[in-house]
């Protein structure tokens, strides 16, 4: 299963034509203390770079872009109660939601974790 | 010292001892300006920045953008200001029987309201910019918030809004975000200037307002079925309505819930010690003018608006949340809490961005409501809907004047006269009467309807020289 990033710090990991996204643990440590996540809506409809969700902490409120296009096919319902899940394991535990993937060609747009690490270290 | 009253034994050129030149302080106050800076002070600062003058100061600004005359008066004296403002206020009309509402009601205000709202740790102090230092004013509107939640039976109330018309409004922008549809449906018997504030705010966006014309004074529910479908944002209605007619909502809620949108009341606070809550109706949001809870008439404002609704929507709400919560040491104290919904975090994504509330207005709508209490609310609803009956009674026994009769009202009902309402109305303040809200300005095929409004503060005295008078007037 490989893993995608995006500028944004998103992340998507596929297999079998599902994308789980979530934020990175660059972007969780960042944000510090979770307070809630804002799930998308089941059957959404989103398209790569556009907002899939939002998210908020005790020092701010960003919004989530969705790594890929597609249909939200699940989302991560014990993020509703316990939303510091996304501090304990933004990149596992704290996925937000899996995307049936419209276009995987999209993945080209996207970083690998090599890459992505290479560009936290431009920040 | 001086010795002003010595003057006349003084001879010429002696009056040295005033200690200034009264043509001086005329021109001083004369010439004060609405500017509080001196010339000396100006050319200081122009100085500072470099600017050689106030032409050069402004000179980025192009001309045809500049303001030619800001025609305002010579500035005054406080004792001129002061005759000017009597003479003003002179000219209302202090004693005029009222029997207007429309939105706007005379009810009583107990002398407690004015005396807490009064001091000055509430009544000088604007919106808090380190607001937990105000622990007071958070908890006054925490406390707010708890009484408009008892009265509404809504789960959460934000801090207030301006008024009821812009509540309605942001309760319309509340659908728009939950839903992410872009139709919004207002049912014709909405206070018209409700709707007219609703239409300002959703001008620029891309969002269809669907109004359903009234019939015979109540939601036309038909009209409403036909246009209700998973397009739907929210549904705007209120109770009692602009021509006084209270409706029950429950079964329109199911609906609304059924194609996915929400249900919005706005609801006359005062009506709720005696009608059902928007919430036993199944209401999404609730929402309402302040100006009843314990705040006088005074052309139109200023007032307070309140918003509140199920808690699962509590992060659309716009406006300022209090919270109550426990310090390091375990002490009760006030936050503002879920600030990630507003401006200074969310910037353009806000869920509002006024986000100012009427705190003295609100405080004064917590105290009204604390000094009544329950009880006195549901003795008060209850008078003013006898003494309207009654009136209603005494109106429909003049001949040629019928009462809209398709639903039950509380203290405001319509009455159709023989001849056009304006007309009528212009007739009786001549009597020192207020008569009610001519519908004609508002809805076609209406000029001679009525709507009339009777508060526990009239007395059957009042009420019997008013069909008298009406009566009178008709006849002419």
């Amino acid at each position: 299963m490989s893993t995608y990033f995006t500028k944004e710090h998103e992340w998507v990991k596929v297999k079998e034509g599902i994308g789980a996204v979530g934020i990175s643990e660059h972007a969780a440590h960042e944000l510090g203390d979770v307070t809630f996540v804002e799930l998308p809506k089941m059957d959404k409809i989103v398209k790569q770079f556009e907002v899939l969700g939002s998210i908020e902490s005790v020092k701010a409120a960003s919004d989530i872009y969705a790594p890929i296009s597609g249909k939200v096919v699940k989302v991560n319902e014990a993020l509703n109660n316990t939303p510091e899940i996304v501090n304990e394991s933004a990149e596992d535990a704290g996925w937000m939601a899996w995307i049936e993937i419209a276009d995987e060609s999209e993945l080209k747009n996207l970083m690998t974790s090599e890459q992505y690490e290479e560009f936290l270290k431009t920040l | 010292m001086w010795a002003p009253f010595a003057l006349g034994k003084q001879k010429a050129g002696q009056a040295k001892a005033c200690p200034y030149h009264i043509t001086d302080l005329e021109n001083a106050m004369n010439n004060s300006h609405y500017c509080p800076h001196s010339p000396e002070e100006i050319s200081e600062m122009l100085a500072a920045i470099g600017v050689s003058g106030i032409e050069e100061l402004f000179a980025p600004i192009p001309p045809e953008l500049r303001a030619k005359t800001f025609n305002i008066p010579p500035g005054m004296s406080e004792f001129e200001t002061y005759a000017r403002m009597q003479a003003i206020v002179a000219d209302n009309s202090s004693a005029m029987l009222n029997f207007i509402g429309g939105g706007f009601y005379d009810h009583v205000i107990p002398a407690v309201v004015d005396h807490l709202s009064g001091r000055s740790e509430f009544y000088t102090a604007y919106t808090p910019y380190q607001p937990e230092c105000s622990q007071g004013t958070l908890q006054a509107l925490f406390e707010y918030q708890t009484a408009i939640c008892r009265l509404t039976g809504m789960d959460v109330s934000n801090a207030s809004l301006y008024d009821g018309a812009t509540a309605c409004a942001e309760a319309a922008m509340m659908g728009l975000r939950v839903t992410g549809r872009n139709r919004i449906v207002v049912d014709g018997c909405l206070n018209p200037f409700s709707r007219q504030v609703l239409k300002t705010y959703l001008f620029n966006l891309k969002v269809e307002v669907v109004e359903i014309a009234p019939l015979d004074g109540t939601l036309n529910r038909e009209e409403l079925a036909k246009v209700l479908d998973d397009s739907v944002a929210a549904v705007l209605v209120q109770n009692p309505n602009f021509f006084g007619c209270v409706e029950d909502f429950s079964a329109i809620a199911d609906q609304v819930h059924a194609v996915g949108a929400l249900l919005v009341a706005s609801v006359y606070p005062i009506s709720l010690g005696l009608l059902k809550s928007p919430a036993e109706m199944g209401a999404d949001i609730a929402v309402g003018d302040g100006q009843s809870l314990g705040n006088p008439l005074s052309f139109g404002g200023p007032s307070f608006g309140f918003i509140t609704a199920k808690k699962a929507l509590i992060r659309n709400m716009p406006g300022r949340i209090i919270g109550e919560t426990i310090d390091k040491q375990g002490r009760r104290g006030y936050v503002l809490t879920l600030q990630a919904r507003e401006q200074h975090i969310k910037r353009h994504k806000a869920t509002s961005n006024i986000c100012s509330n009427q705190g003295l207005y609100a405080l004064r709508g917590l105290i009204f409501l604390s000094s009544i209490g329950r009880q006195g609310m549901v003795e008060m609803a209850a008078l003013n809907r006898d003494k309207a009956e009654y009136a209603k009674a005494q109106l429909a026994d003049i001949p040629g004047v019928t009462v809209l009769q398709s639903a039950p009202t509380f203290n405001e009902f319509t009455v159709f006269l023989p001849r056009p309402a304006a007309g009528v109305v212009a007739d009786l303040l001549k009597l020192g009467i207020a008569a009610g809200v001519p519908l004609g300005d508002y809805y076609d095929d209406s000029a001679n309807a009525l709507v009339v409004t009777v508060t526990e503060k009239r007395t059957r005295k009042e009420i019997d020289h008013f069909a008298k008078e009406l009566e009178a007037a008709l006849c002419n």
